[in-house]
């Protein structure tokens, strides 16, 4: 398990890092199974706290993605075109989504780890 | 609450991730469906599908019996041989896809019946039985274990004491395997992934030691245990509908590509026949096609498929291919559509994405040397 110490999380299993990176939990991508493609934001596009900003498909199922806090897109994930695999197999590091500046978060819920750990527990 | 086959534990001890199908709480995956795909086309995987139905039907109409309730001609099978045949209702619409199989006694067949469809199948075949026939639902005593790809003979061929080589495709042997002690298992050339492979048919009791004997013995040859998400995209790679999603009773054999099962001329006339003969003269109503998309993106089940900004389609199955590397499907259309071959588009989500018509099916074995 990775030092989680930095990152904050939602209830739909996205995080954000102290650095404003986002990405999907260890949780979510076991539950989604093997992600075969990513539809993520253009850089530039402005995200409020909660709002869709994409869909993560895997062999089962495609799902949304939201926004943990809000902010300003700088930067995506480009090596999971060729490479989605990369969030099943390093969803807080090589695996993660998006970058953020301006961070905003107004609206935002998020969770401290220990809070997210009961979210997912019992499941 | 769903029901449990006799492996359930075991899937559970290797750590299987459970879903619910047609009833049945089965192994979606153990380690990811990349990785069990991958097994099965390079070296070989292990199914459980003790959720199938099995049927034995009997006696001296059990043969005229079958040839009324399926479309494929059962009157060929010598003993010890299967066919892939559909079931139509009057109407020519598909009750399931099942493989009939001949036993070593003459009059004796064996029927495979989809899970989900087993209750109304089984009224279905009660209710249109003809005289001196027996049936019988054995699915509650019966284990199904399938072994598949290319490294499958080779895992089986130390266990038992008959040359497999021999084993012809569609054909099945009864056979003691090695470590299953006092079982004889029903070992047949068949499966559901589009690799050479076998499936095996052993009393409830003893599917567990069969299992395990698999396992360890395959574990050299780098043999997986395989969930219902590796079966479907190997099913849908090589081109195998499934029924619920690709067939229902809505839908005819012709239009789905399985024309070839039919055999009106078979000296029986199966149920629906009339009604078939007139879908084979003026063509089907729509054709299945199948989609190779050009990116990643999955068309799935239910989503709309068009031809130059025009409806054109409806998908039936949609998944990621791992062995083409792009997303692939299948898919209803019009005839004059499919004869077109022209490039389609699958609405996902509100954006168009580009799908070429290719033949069916996606991926073909390589020939064995």
């Amino acid at each position: 398990m990775p030092d989680l110490s930095g990152y904050r999380f939602t209830a739909s299993h996205e995080w954000v890092d102290g650095g404003s990176r986002v990405g999907i939990t260890d949780y979510a991508q076991a539950q989604l199974g093997d992600v075969i493609f990513l539809e993520l934001p253009e850089v530039g596009r402005s995200l409020s706290a909660g709002e869709r900003f994409g869909v993560i498909e895997s062999v089962k199922a495609a799902s949304d993605l939201y926004s943990p806090v809000g902010g300003r897109v700088v930067a995506v994930n480009t090596a999971l075109v060729d490479s989605p695999e990369k969030v099943n197999a390093d969803p807080y590091g090589d695996g993660w989504l998006l970058r953020l500046e301006d961070v905003d978060e107004t609206g935002a819920e998020l969770l401290d780890v220990d809070a997210y750990a009961k979210v997912t527990e019992g499941h | 609450m769903a029901l449990r086959t006799p492996l359930y534990d075991r899937h559970v001890a290797l750590g299987a991730r459970m879903v619910e199908f047609g009833g049945w709480d089965m192994p979606l995956q153990y380690s990811s469906i990349r990785d069990e795909h991958t097994a099965v086309r390079e070296r070989a995987g292990l199914f459980d599908v003790s959720h199938m139905g099995r049927v034995t039907v009997a006696g001296e109409g059990a043969l005229e019996s079958l040839q009324r309730l399926v479309s494929n001609d059962v009157g060929r099978l010598q003993p010890r041989q299967s066919l892939y045949t559909v079931m139509c209702n009057d109407g020519g619409g598909i009750i399931d896809d099942l493989i009939v199989g001949a036993a070593a006694s003459a009059g004796v067949y064996h029927v495979v019946v989809n899970a989900a469809t087993r209750e109304k199948d089984v009224a279905w075949m009660r209710a249109h039985l003809g005289s001196g026939t027996s049936f019988d639902d054995v699915s509650a005593e019966t284990g199904l274990i399938a072994l598949q790809g290319p490294r499958a003979i080779d895992i089986l061929q130390p266990l038992v004491d008959a040359d497999l080589s021999a084993l012809r495709a569609f054909t099945m042997a009864e056979l003691r395997v090695s470590g299953v002690p006092s079982r004889v298992c029903e070992v047949s050339r068949t499966g559901y992934t589009g690799e050479d492979g076998f499936e095996l048919y052993v009393d409830a009791g003893a599917v567990g030691t069969l299992w395990d004997v698999l396992l360890e013995a395959g574990a050299a040859e780098g043999l997986r245990p395989c969930g219902l998400g590796a079966r479907d995209t190997l099913r849908l790679e090589a081109g195998l509908r499934l029924y619920g999603q690709d067939m229902d009773e809505s839908v005819d054999p012709y239009s789905c590509g399985l024309g070839w099962t039919v055999k009106l001329d078979k000296g029986v006339a199966c149920i629906g026949a009339e009604v078939l003969r007139g879908i084979k003269e003026t063509g089907p109503p729509r054709r299945m096609v199948g989609l190779r998309m050009s990116g990643r993106d999955v068309a799935r089940h239910g989503m709309s498929v068009f031809r130059e900004g025009e409806p054109a389609g409806e998908v039936t199955s949609g998944t990621y291919s791992f062995t083409l590397g792009c997303g692939i499907a299948t898919a209803y259309v019009a005839p004059e559509v499919a004869a077109s071959r022209q490039p389609l588009s699958v609405d996902i989500r509100g954006s168009m994405a580009r799908a070429e018509q290719v033949p069916l099916p996606f991926y073909k074995r390589p020939p064995t040397a």
